[in-house]
């Protein structure tokens, strides 16, 4: 087990190296300029401009580029921000409470409401429930978090004033008010993109508990005299959730990742929003950490899922 | 207006035999603005009003928090580093500069005890100094006093190439000297007209000395102040996220009297003008909104029994279109747009004169800027002493079409014109933007009625402003017939703005199209003329040879100025805040308030 864990993690290595020189490379050849604002600016002379390209090593080229930052990043400097003159963890470690707290939120709301909705529609299918159930994830799936967004943003703000729309990270209150205040200003984002989560989950969700439903096992358990939810929750249940759990390990890196577009309509100081900001400056060494951490992620969380399933079946072995 | 009439007027102020007001609206009336009559005054020996203030509160304090939503929001708090008006406006809530300027252009003192005139001896008169005398008591945050030697370590620190400050041009040429704890004198190597630049505004807020000190050249960026402003401002530092929230509270031994209002501030960042404008005018949520350059159609539908409104001032930002001189299809030395073509097209002035006819400068007001925008022939716009009113224009297609017609350009089989083989083909290009691919389409409609076929580019904002030199898209380079934007005027002066289109200054490969001169005009006329402007210390004859170049461009049809855009905010009915088309939306921010 463990000798399957390290090795994996070794096969990561030249993986992880692959994707930060396309990382490096894709992001050096785009076109765009950080210091794009002086351009127009009649109080700055070009030769500063030429000198704070030189400073952050802008002319240099990009082999070196790319072995200065991957020299950097092993002994743990992230690099530094050409727009907020900050080192790039430091940005980052601020924006990470909002996105793990509102992402992460919308993915338990998922959870909660895909595992329940989509194991009872599987238990009865083609039933009244599973009917409506399925109706609404089409709905929920189709419509995107801009739209939907917008349309609570227009709903529970502008016409009935119940909620916020822009989201604070400095709320004026302590204990419980605090608290709820925090609950009050993530209820949207979170219906928002909790709501579009489950309504793929819950299909997916379905389909497992389906395929497994009908196996021979089942049946025999049944016909033990097993009661329908010890036979739903104990066998099927736990068999079913293998490939679920798949989905939710790859899900997690969404967690740290943010969500792009809902952050920037509820103004949610996270990490999709900086992402997004550093983009459109053109903030290369950001970008460059954020997607980079991005990519760590997804790897770690594909191993993470290996070893569960393992645990989850052990019928699978590692080796 | 004759100068010897204008001296009379003046030694008749100066004698009490006419008030100030009056000899402003004579003034006035033969097209001379406020902050010209004020500037002739003070130079004529009659000291430079100061703006009035409208501020009514009368203890510091009490007013609770101001919310305030800047949809970009500053990204670093050193206004030394600022790369836009978003880092001086949030650098701007705690650093202050010696002064700083009025809705109307008036200089207004913040850290200055003084306006400098000649008749307070503080100005030189032949404008190769001027004298500050600061405002004794002023301590910093963290209570130090403020002094002559914070000013001075000022310059000393923006001067310094290896502190890559992007406030270098502002104090490479002078120098500043310290004349004793109170005193400063600033020295320029030529006479200056215009002398409020270095320390003045918020791009020239001051930083302590005793904190920035130690990081001086190389190692500015190691400063920890750098992202924790000590200032002398309004308001104390808090808390700064770059790009999300900046904030900050009363600060209780503030300088000026009853200031400020408000307990605390906080400037939050992010999302787009829409919703900003939604969450002040409809909502209320936040208490003033920063730019929001939003279609006026929804800004009405927005203030329809709102909270909140739109505010306006009046600047000197032209949205233009400006004309290639150059051959951009044609590859010179590897260089397309090279001086050493003509524009094929436009070397006829006929072609040029027909384009200017083409714009329908109405339209675009009515459909797009609104209450934003005015329409105007000009592309200097301001300050109001600058602009030419001898200029006009005008939308007609028949107009057009009977110059192409009598320059010989002939329409041709598919109904585009043509003359010796060349056709009127024309490439336009502008940053993506919604209210500029809207002009786009407004002026290839009238071209295509007068037998020009328009092909519209639009290229991404980052790009298109980018310096970058491999880049063939960007302004600079030109590779076009026609472009958009505007080139924000960001003092009350047009120097800088109209110095950029001297010959010398032509973009092109040799260096690396970091010239300013984009359209590659050269005009000798145009070079001396800005010549002489900067030398010129009687400020009636400097306004007059800016206007001349204002005419010049306007007779080479260098620019075609397609609207004088306004400053657009929004603001809580009952907030009263003071924005200045010359300023940074903060930099009035001291003397903010709300009505009960």
């Amino acid at each position: 087990m463990s000798q399957y864990v390290l090795r994996r993690l070794l096969i990561a290595i030249p993986s992880l190296l692959g994707i930060s020189v396309v990382l490096f490379v894709v992001l050096a050849l785009a076109p765009g300029d950080p210091f794009a604002e002086l351009a127009t600016n009649p109080n700055v002379p070009p030769e500063v401009q030429a000198a704070l390209r030189a400073k952050f090593g802008l002319d240099d080229p990009i082999y070196l580029r790319y072995l200065h930052w991957l020299n950097a990043m092993l002994h743990g400097d992230w690099g530094f921000s050409f727009v907020s003159r900050m080192n790039v963890d430091t940005l980052i470690l601020q924006r990470l409470p909002a996105t793990l707290y509102v992402i992460g939120s919308a993915q338990i709301l998922a959870l909660l409401i895909a595992i329940p909705v989509g194991v009872y529609a599987a238990t009865k299918p083609y039933s009244l429930f599973d009917q409506i159930a399925n109706t609404l994830a089409f709905i929920g799936f189709s419509l995107p978090t801009f739209f939907t967004g917008l349309l609570f943003i227009l709903i529970f703000s502008v016409t009935l004033d119940w909620l916020p729309f822009v989201y604070s990270t400095d709320i004026k209150a302590t204990g419980i008010r605090w608290v709820l205040e925090m609950i009050r200003q993530a209820i949207m984002p979170v219906a928002v993109l909790g709501l579009f989560q489950a309504a793929s989950m819950t299909r997916f969700v379905r389909s497992a508990m389906l395929d497994v439903i009908r196996l021979d096992y089942v049946t025999t358990a049944r016909a033990k005299g097993l009661g329908q939810a010890k036979v739903i929750v104990k066998h099927v249940m736990r068999n079913a959730m293998i490939p679920v759990v798949t989905l939710i390990a790859l899900q997690m890196p969404a967690v740290f990742g943010g969500a792009i577009v809902t952050e920037q309509i509820f103004r949610i100081p996270g990490i999709g929003s900086l992402l997004i900001s550093s983009i459109l400056s053109n903030d290369t060494p950001v970008v460059m950490a954020v997607t980079f951490v991005f990519a760590c992620l997804v790897v770690l969380f594909n191993l993470i899922a290996d070893v569960l399933y393992g645990w989850l079946d052990p019928r699978i072995s590692l080796r | 207006m004759l100068d010897k009439e204008l001296r009379s007027m003046i030694g008749k102020v100066k004698d009490g035999r006419m008030d100030r007001r009056a000899f402003i609206q004579r003034l006035a009336a033969v097209g001379l603005a406020a902050p010209l009559a004020n500037q002739i005054l003070a130079l004529g020996g009659v000291a430079m009003a100061e703006g009035a203030s409208t501020y009514k509160p009368t203890k510091r304090g009490g007013g609770g928090a101001l919310k305030l939503l800047w949809w970009q929001g500053p990204t670093l708090l050193n206004p030394h580093f600022a790369t836009g008006t978003k880092d001086q406006d949030g650098s701007r809530l705690f650093y202050e500069p010696l002064a700083c300027w009025d809705p109307d252009g008036n200089m207004k003192l913040v850290l200055a005890a003084e306006i400098p005139s000649i008749q307070n001896g503080l100005l030189a008169a032949d404008g190769r100094s001027v004298t500050w005398k600061l405002k004794p008591g002023v301590k910093w945050h963290d209570g130090k006093p403020f002094t002559a030697d914070d000013v001075v370590f000022n310059w000393e620190y923006a001067k310094d190439p290896a502190t890559s400050a992007l406030t270098i041009a502002t104090h490479r040429d002078i120098t500043v000297e310290k004349v004793d704890d109170l005193t400063v004198r600033i020295l320029f190597n030529k006479p200056t007209p215009f002398w409020a630049d270095a320390f003045v505004g918020a791009p020239n807020t001051i930083i302590p000395k005793h904190l920035f000190a130690d990081y001086r050249g190389s190692k500015s960026r190691e400063a920890p102040t750098n992202l924790s402003p000590v200032g002398t401002g309004p308001y104390k530092f808090v808390e700064f996220k770059p790009g999300d929230l900046v904030r900050g509270q009363l600060n209780p031994d503030y300088h000026m009297p009853n200031r400020p209002y408000f307990d605390t501030v906080e400037m939050k960042g992010g999302g787009d003008a829409v919703s900003a404008a939604r969450a002040v005018i409809q909502t209320g949520e936040y208490d003033f909104g920063w730019n929001i350059q939003v279609e006026d159609d929804v800004l009405l539908r927005l203030e329809k029994g709102g909270k909140g409104k739109t505010v306006y001032a009046v600047g000197g930002d032209t949205e233009f279109i400006a004309l290639n001189f150059t051959d951009p299809n044609t590859e010179v030395d590897g260089e397309r747009s090279s001086m050493k073509t003509k524009h094929p097209l436009f070397s006829d002035p006929a072609v040029r004169k027909a384009l200017s006819l083409l714009v329908d400068r109405e339209s675009v007001k009515k459909a797009i800027y609104g209450r934003a925008g005015r329409t105007t022939a000009n592309f200097l716009n301001g300050p109001e002493k600058f602009v030419s009113k001898n200029t006009s224009w005008e939308f007609s297609v028949e107009k057009a079409s009977k110059i192409l017609d009598d320059a010989g350009w002939k329409p041709g089989a598919d109904g585009i014109r043509e003359k010796d083989g060349k056709k009127l083909k024309l490439v336009y290009q502008t940053s993506i933007n919604g209210p500029r691919q809207k002009t786009q389409a407004i002026v290839k409609q009238a071209c295509q009625k007068a037998g020009i076929d328009v092909e519209l580019k639009s290229v991404v904002a980052s790009v298109f402003f980018s310096s970058d030199v491999a880049n063939p898209d960007t302004y600079a380079h030109f590779y076009a017939d026609l472009e958009m934007f505007q080139i924000p005027l960001s003092q009350p002066d047009p120097s800088q703005h109209m110095r950029r289109y001297m010959s010398a200054n032509v973009a092109t490969k040799e260096n690396k199209w970091q010239g300013t001169n984009f359209p590659r005009w050269v005009n000798k006329e145009y070079d001396a003329t800005i010549e002489a402007a900067e030398g010129e210390m009687d400020p009636v004859k400097r306004a007059a040879l800016y206007i001349k170049a204002n005419d010049l461009m306007y007779q080479d049809m260098v620019f075609i100025p397609v609207q004088h855009r306004l400053k657009v905010e929004a603001a809580a009915n009952n907030l009263r805040p003071i924005i200045s088309g010359w300023a940074n939306e903060t930099d009035n921010l001291f003397d903010w308030y709300r009505e009960e």
